[in-house]
């Protein structure tokens, strides 16, 4: 449950879970997502403007104007959460190219890991990932857990930009690049698949809070050639 | 459909669509966006009778010149910017903000640049012919979200304006003046406790200067380095305008509209609500201070600033 709500500024509150990172503390602030979202829909709140569930957070965003924290607050210690166990989300499979093109931290994550890449590849290939949270940038994907032989920090310095389809580890995170964008991640590879969709509008993002997806890998032929 | 639009001669540093700020995207990596500096959108949007939710055209800096064509409209610019008018023959007025104007077909308006301030805002009577993209009119150019695919004006674009009843028309003229004002008041954020005590005692003393690394997304400051003392990561979470992260680095960062949705550094503050308009338009070089309130200050602080809103458009009917 909630361990602890308090304001995160003026507009905002903080729902904090707690410190651990896994699928059912996630699962959680997941439902309690979904809960708030369905009264938000039905008009049965005013003045919030947004939720954002991540791995152990779940921030309330709201209009000043219209509420206030100790409102939303309330709200929340009386919502009535379904927890989730088993849900409707999705099952989605990514293919990917490792060529050398794409793959541009095999060698420092070799150094760091003492794995040849075909190791590597085969460590986080061979694992379901689940979708702990989306954003930072428009439907970017947060999986976990990847294996813990392949764990690995981010960039010391990162890149100013990482090109749009890359796939990247650090942690014991993987995620999506869905736009060109600065960051620090360890690079493994590019997918041709549109993960984010701005002209759908019902379901811009392809994968979700909740969701499970796998990786599988293609020819750099096949990337060339991908056709959605 | 109308025949009405601008032509742009020179598009400015950074001209888009903007209106209140697109909502409920959040959770799918959809940052708010909008206007950065709030009440000057919505004065701008009643000052040629408008419905404040219309969105109007936000430059930065340089703004852009831009040509009327086939048509006739109102139109009005706010902030504290240096503008002219060039008329179709030739004659060139000066431009006073907070003032609407008539404009012909083939006059121009010549928007040279902001003044000690960042944005400005122009709007039209009846408003841009636009779509909404997941109801709203605000643009992200960072990831191609909103009208124009998305992207910030470029030469020769046009930006239609929508047919508008110009029979009972009368220009309209308000007072209004930004007073600038570089303390910046702050509720205490999540992460606080991450610092030194004497960070903790001195990030309200200290006096930040505002670098050139800024942008619809943020601001980045320096000043005596932050000394954080349990972690300089935490575990990505949300993040909303007006927070105040602290990398490694020690130097604050002030997320504005177009922010990441979620973040790893910790939060040491959060800017109230009543003086983020202020802040998205610090200049590159002042220097700031921040001011400690409570929840409750800053609720009636906003409240005030609210009436204030409300007291100026008021002045525009």
């Amino acid at each position: 449950m909630i361990k602890n709500i308090s304001n995160l500024g003026d507009s905002a509150v903080y729902c904090d879970f707690g410190s651990d990172v896994n699928e059912k503390i996630n699962l959680l602030v997941i439902s309690y997502f979904n809960s708030l979202s369905k009264l938000v829909k039905e008009n049965k709140i005013n003045g919030i403007n947004n939720i954002t569930p991540s791995y152990n957070k779940l921030i309330i965003s709201f209009d000043l104007s219209v509420t206030n924290y100790s409102e939303i607050r309330k709200i929340i210690l009386d919502l009535n959460v379904d927890v989730e166990i088993n849900n409707d989300h999705k099952k989605i499979k990514i293919p990917v190219c490792c060529e050398d093109e794409f793959g541009l931290d095999f060698n420092r994550l070799s150094d760091k890991t003492k794995l040849s890449k075909k190791e590597i590849l085969e460590l986080y290939l061979n694992e379901e990932y689940f979708c702990y949270m989306t954003g930072f940038i428009a439907g970017m994907p947060f999986l976990g857990d990847i294996n813990k032989d392949i764990r690995c920090e981010r960039l010391e310095t990162p890149r100013v930009k990482v090109p749009k389809g890359s796939v990247g580890i650090t942690e014991q995170f993987v995620n999506i690049y869905t736009f060109e964008s600065p960051g620090g991640w360890n690079i493994i590879g590019n997918t041709p698949q549109k993960v984010f969709d701005s002209s759908n509008l019902d379901e811009p993002a392809l994968i979700k809070p909740g969701d499970k997806v796998n990786f599988y890998q293609i020819s750099k032929k096949d990337y060339l050639n991908w056709n959605e | 459909m109308s025949n009405t639009y601008f032509e742009i001669l020179r598009s400015g540093i950074n001209t888009t669509t903007q209106d209140k700020g697109r909502d409920h995207m959040y959770h799918l990596g959809i940052t708010v966006s909008g206007a950065i500096d709030q009440r000057n959108y919505k004065l701008s949007n009643k000052l040629v009778n408008n419905s404040l939710s219309e969105a109007v055209i936000e430059f930065a800096y340089q703004g852009p010149l831009l040509k009327l064509k086939e048509g006739k409209i109102i139109f009005c610019i706010t902030g504290n910017i240096l503008f002219k008018i060039i008329r179709k023959n030739l004659s060139i007025e000066d431009g006073i903000c907070y003032k609407s104007y008539i404009l012909e077909s083939e006059d121009q308006i010549d928007i040279i640049s902001t003044k000690n301030t960042v944005y400005g805002y122009l709007s039209v009577k009846g408003g841009f012919e636009l779509e909404k993209v997941w109801n709203s009119y605000s643009t992200n150019t960072k990831a191609n979200i909103g009208p124009n695919n998305g992207k910030k004006y470029s030469i020769e674009d046009k930006i239609f304006i929508k047919n508008s009843d110009l029979q009972k028309i009368k220009e309209k003229k308000i007072n209004y003046k930004q007073v600038p004002d570089n303390i910046i008041r702050v509720i205490k954020g999540t992460n606080f406790n991450f610092f030194s005590t004497k960070t903790q005692n001195t990030f309200f003393k200290q006096k930040f200067l505002v670098t050139k690394i800024g942008d619809r997304m943020g601001i980045r400051l320096s000043g005596n380095k932050l000394e954080n003392t349990v972690s300089t990561n935490i575990k990505s979470e949300g993040i909303v305008r007006g927070v105040i992260q602290v990398p490694a680095d020690g130097n604050p960062i002030i997320m504005l509209s177009d922010h990441g949705t979620i973040g790893g550094y910790p939060k040491i503050g959060v800017i109230i609500s009543a003086d983020l308009d202020r802040v998205g338009q610090l200049t590159p070089g002042s220097i700031i201070n921040f001011k400690e309130v409570s929840l409750e200050e800053a609720q009636n602080i906003f409240k005030a600033y609210t009436d204030e809103t409300n007291k100026y458009l008021n002045e525009c009917n």
